[in-house]
């Protein structure tokens, strides 16, 4: 387990626990965070479970594949520290994520 | 009014097999679709990528498999009705009134919706002001590129429609071309196409930049618009376009009744029936304990709806199990002569 902090665009923060190997957007599904749609189930072809990552962990993260930054291109704002969160494998290194939520996915 | 025994809302592939397996089965169909074309995600989203999981087929693009079920639906003749969304139903007796966004009206026994994850609709831009202006001087598409001669457009993207139409509308108008980074998703031949023409000076590339405002009166007449690094510029504009890909809205199903969970239609397992009888949902957009977001499983599901529509179209027949292998009846329904 992985705690993984989830900043919601109300401004309420929701800390939970997310089992290694799942991925950051599952974590949030799975525990009913809102704000994350992942609209194709985690193809990395739709850009709306894209959240924005607290800048200190942007080197911790595993880099971009070829086609997250050409879905990016796609989301709601992006910004520099966007990331989709289908990519994002929970992992040891990843405990004490935090991500914001954009205020809407499309 | 068309009449036909069962309504399919959804032409990608789980929508085009439910109508091969109500045709196997004798009852008619026709198909509604947003999209201007068959085949759903597989040809919006990922036309030339490869689909590795399709059974008894090792490898297929999306284009392919959308090509593959429309012949093999061929035989039915089905009817399509595309650019249409669906928006009203209604009851009546024991059929279903159905309208169409452009007023086409349906009167069928049941319904299939094989809808995706919804209806695909353009991305639009985040800043608020665009609402004002959009189908007067903001577009997400083009109807009519004559309206742009001799005038300045601003484009926004990085993917293939918008570096086609920054090349293509840089023969007639004054184009800025605007992206939020240096690398685009389009084809490479078009790229070093857009950045032959801004050295050439009759395109203008905007690399690392974003919308900030729109501003105008009754229409726009400049972008405000800021490089990554926090400089703005303000570029003369008489029409703006955004190329942002689509997105999926569940749009007016959610006002029809059904049990809705995150964007998902509940059904059974048994016929993938909805809380409401004679609706049915597949694929994608229905939800189950043990859903699998696969095509095999929309195909499973477009098989077993199928059957479930027989009695609300058919209500004093009984339905037969039968293999096309040797069913006649089914042989003759695909026009095979022996």
């Amino acid at each position: 387990m992985a705690k993984i902090t989830y900043h919601t665009h109300d401004n309420k923060i929701h800390t939970v626990d997310v089992q290694k190997g799942l991925t950051v957007m599952e974590g949030a599904i799975q525990n009913d965070i809102p704000g994350i749609d992942a609209d194709c189930g985690g193809g990395m072809a739709c850009a709306t479970c894209h959240v924005y990552v607290k800048e200190q962990w942007l080197d911790k993260l595993p880099a971009k594949e070829d086609g997250e930054e050409d879905m990016l291109d796609m989301a709601f704002e992006p910004k520099n520290n966007s990331r989709l969160s289908c990519q994002l494998i929970v992992s040891d290194e990843l405990d004490g994520l935090e991500v914001n939520i954009p205020s809407k996915q499309g | 009014m068309n009449k036909t025994d069962v309504l399919i809302i959804g032409a990608g592939p789980t929508g085009l097999f439910c109508a091969h397996q109500l045709g196997i089965i004798g009852l008619s169909c026709e198909i509604v679709d947003n999209l201007d074309k068959a085949g759903g995600q597989c040809i919006e989203l990922y036309p030339d990528k490869p689909i590795y999981d399709i059974p008894a087929v090792p490898e297929c693009t999306g284009e392919e498999l959308t090509n593959n079920l429309l012949k093999q639906i061929k035989p039915f003749n089905i009817k399509f009705h595309l650019n249409e969304r669906v928006e009203e139903l209604k009851k009546n007796k024991n059929r279903w009134h159905v309208k169409t966004s452009a007023g086409i009206e349906f009167d069928v026994a049941a319904i299939v919706i094989a809808g995706g994850v919804g209806s695909f609709e353009p991305r639009k831009f985040p800043v608020k002001e665009c609402e004002k202006f959009e189908g007067n001087s903001l577009f997400y598409s083009i109807k009519d590129k004559s309206i742009f001669k001799d005038k300045t457009i601003s484009i926004f993207g990085g993917g293939d429609s918008a570096l086609d139409w920054a090349i293509e509308l840089s023969n007639n108008s004054k184009v800025n071309l605007i992206h939020r980074r240096d690398g685009f998703s389009g084809a490479e031949a078009s790229v070093q196409k857009v950045k032959e023409l801004n050295e050439q000076g009759k395109l203008n590339l905007y690399t690392k930049f974003q919308m900030d405002s729109v501003l105008g009166d009754k229409n726009i007449e400049k972008v405000k618009i800021k490089h990554d690094e926090g400089e703005s510029k303000e570029i003369k504009s008489d029409y703006v376009l955004g190329f942002f890909g689509l997105i999926m809205q569940l749009g007016p199903i959610l006002d029809w009744g059904l049990n809705i969970d995150k964007k998902t239609v509940q059904v059974n397992t048994e016929n993938f029936e909805t809380n409401i009888n004679g609706i049915f949902a597949i694929g994608d957009i229905c939800s189950y304990p043990g859903k699998l977001k696969l095509i095999l499983s929309g195909f499973h599901e477009g098989a077993l709806a199928a059957r479930g529509c027989f009695k609300y179209a058919k209500p004093d027949e009984k339905l037969r199990f039968e293999f096309t292998t040797t069913s006649k009846a089914a042989q003759e329904r695909l026009g095979i002569k022996k």
